[in-house]
């Protein structure tokens, strides 16, 4: 059986837990005034801020996604990994300075600092708080996914508990607890991330990944014209054949329970090589390998064909260097896990049977996005598009630039920067590793990507696996808080204080805030619950592509272009905003999701931001200059940095 | 409404030399993030090859990128320290 509940994973959970709320109650005591609610005073350390940083940015889509996607299709996960460190540079050299000189708590404030326009205050709030819910999606279902196997509550307890610590956390102290939540999370995931690399290397490369890993039978067989006619082991009963392009699958049975098999034929001999299935019946129970789940005939998978060192092969290596880790990789063969939908007799099944992949081919690019065989123009576009909008989008994210207020100067901007891609880059060149290894080592969930990084700790021991199970969910509550901060500065600050102009007291617009927080909160939890089946990475992709076409033509061009006026930057705002979401709603996944074929769908295009970031500075330049024109002898406010 | 930094700033009257040198670090780091999309899109197959100890030119080209982004954010902030430290310290004297 994969997940067993562990008493020692609830103790950890709960022990963090009780902290949080501890440390939260403790600083709420000491947040009175506005500034100390929505930007922790700005008096933060920057080493603080730094670690704060990478325990906002390393959400469940980096330490249970990129894992998760590196273990299933090699190098093309580390992808996300490469792009979401580079959006950093553009953080770094072009926005955390002027982020820092020109705003006071949200990033409505920075665009909004020389106009003082509603039409900038309302869409740039706006903004920020569709892009906030979108990333606030795939954290709250990622902890309702993981909450069920780790500690046997439903999806809707996860999301519910996590809702409400966080709005713990965040309606009482702000930013300030909000920032040291972050601070504790980002420091243990890279101390448990590294630990998790250290004895993936001690461990070595193994035939057999674990003690009682699954032994995969083979069962010779007899086939005449290409149908299977006999097998081996006549305890088994031929129950059926399904021939696809690519491969052939056969349903055997043995004492009533049916198994899946795939159909080997090399050199005129045939044979049967064991699959893993999960049958959806008729009357809608699931079993998995022919048995309902307590009866653990499913198992964790993910291990070598052939461990080739020199051209020799061995069955194990002992201890290995790092990067001779991932050159033996290379070299090797790996028994990867492909999946086939089969409809039989009013059942459903999910086969996933083994899939022979070379090392070389699972070191480079080209599993999981089509750039090679296969590829086509649209498939290519769509890589580039995802590379720009991972490279624009980390700069855009609101949660993000909130953090640049919580310090008290450019120059600790600058080195919390600095700090936290020192940090968030030695955590993702541990993914290439960590995904890698749980690939090898019999960390894989054939039916959740997700939870890759928990069961390859698994197989290093218990105490190891209730640590970064503990760990997965403290990764969800940080992300979570700095959302929920993010959302409640633009509802509260923005729109109420600025926008509506409502007449406000310091003490009220942190209660404005704290309001806010428990509402935003509450409709977290609510989408987190209707979004359960939702693909975690694909919704944190669409918020980067959303921030990076709606926010960032803005942030740049008033930094760089003396002619933006306010007219362009919200026109901007909202066309960015509306041409991102429009085209997520035509693209082929979502098409899969209204249940309609997925070519079908009228622009062939996953993500965005090929088409909608450059239409995003466009309409500024348009807008800016049509309306520079005419203002142009009493505007004296459109400035750039470079002007100043 | 009054906007402007939470805490107070003091004057900075490096922030133009500082803003030159951040943009062309960024288009440097820019031009070799495009190299790695357009290999990795255009000539997939260069990839694979061997090209540093053993390693495919996508481990070493990820890695780098990785790397570089560190190196290049302290190489950023020694300068920029630099320029604060003279252009405002020679204005106060």
């Amino acid at each position: 059986m994969i997940y067993e509940v562990s008493t020692l994973a609830i103790v950890i959970f709960l022990f963090f837990v009780v902290t949080v709320i501890g440390l939260s109650l403790y600083f709420g005591n000491k947040t009175k005034s506005a500034s100390s609610y929505y930007a922790a005073g700005g008096k933060i350390h920057w080493a603080v801020n730094g670690i704060a940083f990478a325990g906002d940015y390393l959400s469940a889509a980096s330490f249970l996604g990129i894992c998760g996607m590196i273990a299933f299709y090699g190098y093309d996960g580390f992808v996300y990994s490469i792009g979401f460190l580079a959006g950093w540079m553009v953080a770094l050299f072009i926005v955390a300075e002027p982020m820092k000189r020109m705003g006071k708590y949200t990033f409505a404030d920075a665009l909004d600092s020389k106009f003082n326009s509603r039409a900038i205050k309302l869409t740039a709030a706006i903004s920020t708080l569709v892009v906030s819910v979108f990333y606030l999606i795939p954290q709250m279902v990622g902890a309702g996914a993981i909450m069920l196997p780790l500690l046997g509550f439903p999806h809707w307890v996860g999301v519910t508990l996590v809702g409400a610590i966080v709005i713990i956390i965040v309606a009482t102290a702000g930013m300030t607890s909000t920032t040291y939540v972050q601070f504790i999370k980002g420091g243990l995931l890279i101390i448990f991330s590294t630990v998790i690399a250290f004895y993936i290397f001690q461990n070595g490369l193994n035939l057999k990944p674990t003690k009682d890993y699954h032994d995969f039978i083979t069962l010779n067989a007899q086939v005449a014209e290409g149908n299977i006619t006999a097998v081996e082991d006549d305890s088994y009963t031929i129950e059926s054949q399904h021939n696809f392009e690519n491969v052939v699958l056969v349903k055997l049975s043995k004492d009533g329970i049916p198994t899946w098999w795939k159909l080997n034929i090399k050199d005129d001999k045939a044979s049967l090589e064991e699959a893993l299935a999960i049958t959806i019946t008729a009357d809608g129970a699931h079993l998995y390998n022919g048995e309902v789940q307590a009866a653990g005939r499913f198992y964790q998978v993910g291990h070598f064909n052939k461990i080739i060192i020199d051209g020799k092969e061995v069955e194990s290596t002992g201890p290995v260097g790092a990067m001779e880790f991932l050159k033996l990789v290379e070299d090797s063969e790996i028994v990867r896990f492909s999946k086939k939908i089969i409809f039989d007799k009013n059942e459903k099944i999910t086969v996933f049977y083994q899939n022979i992949t070379l090392g070389k081919d699972i070191m480079k690019p080209g599993l999981y996005y089509k750039l090679d065989k296969g590829a086509t123009a649209w498939s290519k576009i769509d890589f580039i598009s995802l590379m720009l909008a991972l490279f624009l989008g980390t700069a855009a994210l609101p949660h993000i630039l909130i953090r640049y207020y919580t310090v008290p100067d450019q120059r600790s901007a600058r080195r919390s920067t600095i700090l936290a891609i020192a940090a968030i880059g030695f955590f993702y060149v541990l993914t290439l590793f960590i995904g890698t290894g749980a690939m090898v080592g019999g960390g894989l969930d054939v039916e959740s990507s997700n939870m890759s990084a928990p069961l390859l700790a698994k197989t290093f021991g218990i105490v190891l696996f209730s640590i970064v199970s503990a760990l997965a969910f403290a990764t969800i509550l940080g992300t979570v808080s700095g959302l929920i901060v993010a959302s409640a500065g633009a509802v509260a600050h923005d729109l109420m204080d600025n926008y509506f102009k409502i007449e406000m007291s310091d003490h009220a617009k942190v209660k404005a805030g704290k309001i806010t927080s428990v509402v935003v909160g509450i409709i977290a939890i609510i989408l987190g619950i209707i979004f359960k089946d939702q693909n975690v990475s694909f919704l944190v992709g669409l918020a980067f592509a959303i921030a990076a076409s709606a926010n960032l033509p803005a942030i740049i061009m008033i930094l760089f272009w003396k002619k933006t006026t306010a007219k362009g930057i919200s026109w901007a705002i909202v066309v960015g905003m509306v041409s991102s979401l429009g085209l997520i709603l035509l693209s082929p996944t979502m098409y899969e999701i209204y249940g309609l074929p997925a070519k079908s769908a009228p622009i062939p295009l996953q993500n965005p931001g090929i088409i909608t970031i450059p239409l995003g500075f466009l309409v500024l330049y348009l807008v800016s200059l049509f309306t520079y024109v005419k203002r142009s002898k009493t505007d004296k406010d459109t400035v750039s940095v470079i002007a100043e | 409404m009054l906007h402007g930094p939470a805490a107070e700033l003091k004057e900075d009257k490096s922030i133009v030399r500082k803003t030159r040198l951040g943009l062309w670090l960024f288009f440097i780091y820019l031009a070799i993030y495009a190299g790695f999309v357009i290999i990795a899109t255009f000539f997939p197959s260069m990839m694979g090859a061997e090209v540093l100890g053993g390693q495919n030119l996508a481990v070493v080209y990820g890695m780098t990128l990785i790397v570089l982004a560190l190196v290049m954010g302290l190489i950023y902030n020694f300068f920029c320290n630099k320029y604060e430290q003279q252009m405002n310290e020679e204005d106060a004297s």
